[in-house]
């Protein structure tokens, strides 16, 4: 197995492939950008999908003729003493996969996007935007040392601003995209700390040195664990893990296409490949990994529980990816690192697939998202339908689905860990299972219950809609066999080829890479979860289609509880409380109180005691500026002259 | 000689403006402004990133006392020298979008100005320095006091009261320092106020610890740190927006730049003994203004707490005395330069358009001017150090240099990324985005003329964001020199 990443020169192909991996996406953006307006919808979607698929194809190039693991030197970024940050990208197993999820997922929901934004006016604006998201991805995934992965982290940040807030006309939505930035600054100050602590301690920040140094320390180095929680704060941020995730339920303003593709495919699992990047900093410090599980498995049964409740399309697969996310976290923390970049594939499938099938309904409906008014639409969109179920049950963790086989694993790791996280990954398990399907029942099956306007212009989507439907939904269902598990006479594909990136975590502690349960418990943990998917099935098919109940109005009786979680547990109103209030009132209170109340008096006091010099000034004072001028003028010439002179 | 004809060349043409009047007097102070420019490029490209003074420039000036007119650029002064005539011309530009009162004498001004920082930048020579310190005030009080808004006597005369006590408490530092010096080489006076001979003095450490209040005094008002700030909103908001360019764009880079030159290696004993507070309070700076913008209603107020916020941090890196924090100074002075003049000047185009400032009655202008938004939130990340941008790379050495001086500091310090999103995205949905207000649909966008001048600020960021290392190599040499005398 190879130890180093081999340096620039042993890139087999010219650095100008590699440049355009990013750079076709930019163009894109420039090309859209410019000419907002001037193209057609359809010509400007055609230029946004052209362009990744490009950069896909190239990927898929790199990927199929990969050997070693290499670096491309672009040019010396900032260079200040023993700090050198070149513009580098590092090419190996996980930059490659990422690269094939980011431009393969993102070219479908590309070509999506095509049908879903036909109508609206700002399209070129819109692929632009999209475009530079992949852009600023790519540059995440591709980057050989943290700050290049720091510039992609922030890029895609401000696209999910400019895309949350796509419809600007809109408060609300500008709200939701303002927090969503904020939110994830507060994140990347820690990413931020992180990267400072890493360069003091290394005296790099380049991925292959600093690993490489880390490899010799000795597991629970106190230094070691600091980076790696200000590196997990950045994840929390950007992953929407507790207590950073309330940007993300929000987020779900932007249009549809872009909560696929940035707030379930790809952005958001951000936080879960920079934990993967860093392996062997989180392997060295098991207290930071615990923190990473506890974390984990909290969020996922918290947004789970939130997920029951909710009326909104949207809003229900918002906090399912929140969950879902929890789920790949509380994998990392028990070391299952390649089973959390497995669940990352699985669940970009089938939660784009997911998102994109809702994106069809709101389409179909005429914009309408609540689950309330919905009903009986499998008549009208059947592939919509179909595809949609699938997405259900690769979620619910039905076999052969994908899901099943990456949530099944991330059980198994935690139930080797600790029971209690494996339990509340089972739980979490259940309610994911109800929360979908009764979003599946109360959308597709029963009597439709929107208006007579809304049931006439009911309609399947056009082609370019369900086409990228279509091959989700295909990638949703077979994808877990990249992944089968190995007594089932599977072949983990994905693990065997991502080895070589935890070659350093597996030296240190071979232990925890080894571990399996013996066959009989992997099959019993299996039927468990299995079991647990088919519970929630089973009783949402009872609560929604036999007994046909409906979620109750917004202004109907609720008891506390239920009102507890329909309200989201009043989370954002804490927050509000807690942290915006307050910095508003002191805004305010600085400047009446402290700034006009103390500092500036104090200094009025000053100026009034050299007022004798304001009086003799105002003498001068006659207003007609070209005196003073001259006057200075003068003075100048006549002082340089003089002393000149002299010599 | 190149040093006196980039000294002498915008006074000339100050002086010619006073007997021209119209197109020819527009002509003349941009053409005067665009050489000026070319020759800094000049200079830029002869100069060699040694280490040591380039185009030095010495004459006895007043031989009996010791005092020399003594001119020269190294890597920190000849950047500062590029962003001054880099940023005058546009500054000039914008100055042409306003009908003003004697438009030549305003013209003239602004490169008398010039002159004027260019001589701070440039002079090696502490009376020198001081002479020209003192120069730069002239003009910029009369563009403010007589082209300025309506409160704009009385804040103009806090603003002069202010910065003239601070510079003759530094003068009086200034004056301490000449009498301990010894006499120069092959020169018959006593002593000298040569750079170097301040820098070879021996001084206790008693005398360090007063000498730097004296000294600061003046560097801290001119930045502004807090507590010394109060002129500084009360100014850029009553200021005329050129005026308010050439205040926050170069004139507060006099406070930096004196402090790293005239400060640090004169007085290192007094630098260790007081920086901790200094840097305290520039961090303390950087969250007061910050929090302050968040609620401000005036455009031009808020980005002037803005300006104050982003100060404190340039100003915990000089004291941070780590090469990282000092290299992180001198792109974020760069950066800073373009990115304030830029969102002032966005500022000034809303106002042109709307005739308010007013940030509540504002909103729902992008759909009407895409390429003002575009303008406005390039600036606007820049400000917000997002990466690729020439704030990012300013402000992320910065934080690296402030973290590696003190952990903890650097950690409060680093709230500024999270507080400048607050204030500035709030601002930028208040006034471009949401519902319709009464100008949104009357609104025009830039013209070409404006864009004449956000062209070239918006190349700079994302050249200071892309190849920094253009520029730090520049300084690199300064700076490490500079570090060695503070270490001495």
């Amino acid at each position: 197995m190879q130890e180093t990443v081999l340096p620039g020169a042993n890139a087999p192909y010219s650095t100008l492939l590699y440049v355009l991996i990013p750079l076709l996406p930019f163009l894109g953006f420039l090309l859209n950008g410019l000419l907002n307006r001037k193209l057609s919808g359809t010509v400007a979607g055609l230029i946004g999908s052209a362009t990744v698929l490009g950069s896909f194809l190239i990927s898929v190039m790199l990927f199929l003729n990969f050997e070693y693991q290499y670096t491309v030197q672009l040019f010396d970024w900032i260079s200040v003493g023993s700090l050198q940050i070149p513009f580098q990208y590092q090419i190996d197993q996980l930059s490659l996969i990422m690269l094939l999820l980011v431009t393969g997922v993102g070219f479908l929901i590309h070509v999506y996007s095509i049908g879903y934004m036909h109508h609206d006016e700002n399209v070129g604006k819109f692929f632009s935007f999209l475009n530079l998201f992949i852009f600023s991805m790519l540059l995440l995934v591709m980057g050989a040392n943290f700050v290049i992965l720091f510039i992609g982290w922030e890029g895609v940040g401000l696209c999910s601003y400019l895309l949350i807030g796509f419809w600007n006309k809109n408060t609300a939505y500008n709200n939701a995209a303002k927090k969503a930035f904020i939110i994830n600054r507060i994140g990347d100050l820690g990413f931020l700390l992180g990267i400072f602590l890493i360069y003091l301690t290394f005296d790099s920040v380049q991925y292959a040195e600093v690993f490489q140094k880390a490899s010799t320390m000795q597991i629970g180095t106190g230094v070691i664990t600091a980076i790696t929680l200000l590196l997990f704060v950045g994840a929390m941020g950007k992953s929407a893990q507790l207590p950073l995730y309330t940007w993300l339920p929000d987020a779900m303003a932007g249009p549809t296409p872009v909560s696929a593709l940035i707030h379930a495919a790809t952005m958001v699992t951000a936080g879960i490949y920079m934990v993967l990047r860093a392996n062997v900093l989180f392997t060295l410090a098991p207290d930071t990994l615990q923190v990473v599980a506890i974390v984990g498995a909290a969020t996922a049964l918290f947004a789970a529980t939130i997920g029951l409740a909710q009326n909104d399309i949207k809003k229900v697969l918002a906090y399912s990816t929140v969950s879902q996310l929890g789920y790949m976290f509380l994998a990392l923390g028990v070391m299952g690192y390649s089973t959390s970049l497995f669940h990352v594939l699985t669940h970009a499938f089938f939660k784009a697939l997911m998102f994109l099938g809702a994106g069809s309904v709101i389409h179909a409906m005429s914009n309408e998202q609540d689950l309330r008014r919905m009903g009986g639409l499998r008549k009208a969109l059947p592939i919509t339908f179909l595809t949609f179920l699938i997405g259900c049950l690769a979620i619910s963790g039905i076999p052969p689905f994908s899901g099943f086989f990456s949530k099944d694993e991330i059980l198994a790791h935690a139930f080797e860990h600790n029971k209690v996280l494996w339990a509340m990954g089972l739980l979490t398990a259940f309610l994911t299972a109800f929360y979908m399907f009764r979003l599946l029942f109360l959308a597709f099956f029963g009597e439709f219950r929107g208006t007579a306007e809304q049931k006439h212009h009911l309609h399947e989507s056009p082609a370019s809609m369900t086409f990228p439907l279509i091959v989700l939904a295909v990638l949703a269902a077979v994808g877990g066999f990249m992944g089968a598990p190995m007594f089932t006479g599977g072949h983990h594909y994905l693990a065997e080829y991502l080895a070589p990136i935890f070659t350093y975590s597996q030296r240190l502690l071979p232990a925890a890479f080894n571990a399996e349960p013996d066959h009989n418990t992997e099959l019993m943990l299996m039927g468990l979860s299995v079991a647990a998917g088919l519970l929630g099935i089973i009783l949402a098919y009872v609560f929604y289609v036999v007994r046909a109940q409906r979620p109750a109005e917004e202004e109907a009786q609720r008891s506390g509880p239920e009102s507890l979680v329909y309200h989201k547990y009043y989370i954002d109103e804490l927050y509000n409380a807690v942290f915006t209030r307050p910095i508003m009132a002191l805004s305010n209170g600085l400047y009446k109180f402290v700034e006009n109340g103390i500092i500036n008096p104090v200094v009025g006091v000053f100026g009034r005691a050299v007022n004798g010099g304001g009086t003799l000034l105002r003498y001068v004072q006659t207003g007609a500026v070209e005196t003073y001028l001259i006057l200075m003028v003068i003075g100048i010439v006549l002082i340089l002259g003089l002393n000149f002179g002299r010599f | 000689m190149l040093t006196a004809v980039l000294l002498f060349l915008p006074l000339a043409a100050a002086l010619l403006l006073l007997f021209i009047k119209g197109a020819a007097a527009r002509a003349l102070a941009l053409g005067a402004s665009l050489l000026e420019f070319g020759l800094a490029v000049y200079a830029a490209f002869a100069f060699k990133a040694t280490g040591t003074v380039a185009f030095n420039l010495n004459y006895a000036w007043i031989s009996s006392a010791g005092i020399n007119f003594h001119l020269g650029l190294d890597g920190l002064s000849l950047l500062l020298v590029l962003l001054t005539t880099f940023l005058v011309p546009l500054i000039l530009l914008s100055a042409f979008k306003h009908k003003y009162d004697n438009p030549s004498t305003f013209y003239a001004l602004v490169l008398f100005m010039q002159t004027g920082l260019l001589g701070v930048f440039m002079s090696l020579d502490a009376f020198l320095f001081y002479f020209f310190w003192e120069v730069a005030l002239i003009p910029i009080y009369f563009l403010a006091g007589a082209w300025g808004g309506e409160r704009r006597v009385a804040v103009t005369l806090k603003f002069f009261l202010y910065t003239v006590v601070g510079s003759l408490l530094m003068l009086a530092g200034f004056v301490y320092l000449y009498l301990q010096t010894g006499p120069a080489a092959g020169s018959l006076a006593q002593h000298s106020s040569e750079l170097s001979a301040f820098y070879s003095l021996k001084l206790s450490a008693a005398e360090q610890s007063w000498l730097f209040w004296l000294i600061f005094a003046a560097f801290a008002v001119k930045m502004p740190i807090f507590p010394f700030h109060t002129w500084q909103p009360d100014t850029y908001t009553e200021a005329p927006a050129p005026a308010t360019m050439l205040l926050s764009g170069i004139m507060l880079k006099m406070g930096i730049y004196g402090t790293m030159r005239w400060l640090l290696p004169v007085l290192p004993l007094g630098v260790s003994q007081w920086g901790f507070l200094v840097v305290i309070l520039s961090v303390i700076g950087i969250i007061y203004g910050a929090i302050i913008a968040i609620r401000q209603r005036d455009l031009k107020r808020l980005i002037a707490y803005s300006s104050l916020s982003h100060v404190g941090l340039m100003a915990a890196g000089v004291f941070s005395l780590t090469q990282i924090g000092l290299q992180g100074v001198v792109i974020q002075m760069l950066a800073h330069g373009v990115n304030v003049v830029g969102m002032f000047f966005v500022a000034d185009a809303i106002e042109r358009r709307t005739g308010t400032r007013y940030i509540p009655d504002l909103g729902g202008l992008t759909r009407r001017t895409p390429i003002l938004s575009v303008c406005f939130l390039v600036m606007l990340l820049s400000t917000v150090a997002l990466p690729l941008t020439g704030g990012f790379v300013g402000e992320f050495l910065l934080l690296a240099g402030v973290y590696q001086y003190n952990a903890w500091v650097g950690a409060v310090a680093g709230l500024t990324i999270i507080f400048s999103a607050v204030y500035l995205l709030r601002m930028f949905q208040r006034v471009m985005l949401g519902p319709d207000s009464a100008f949104s649909e009357t609104i025009t966008d830039l013209t070409g003329s404006e864009l004449l001048i956000l062209v070239p600020l918006i190349a700079l960021v994302f050249w200071l964001g892309l190849f920094p290392n253009s520029f730090l190599h520049i300084s690199e040499p300064a700076v490490i020199n500079l570090l060695s005398l503070v270490g001495r």
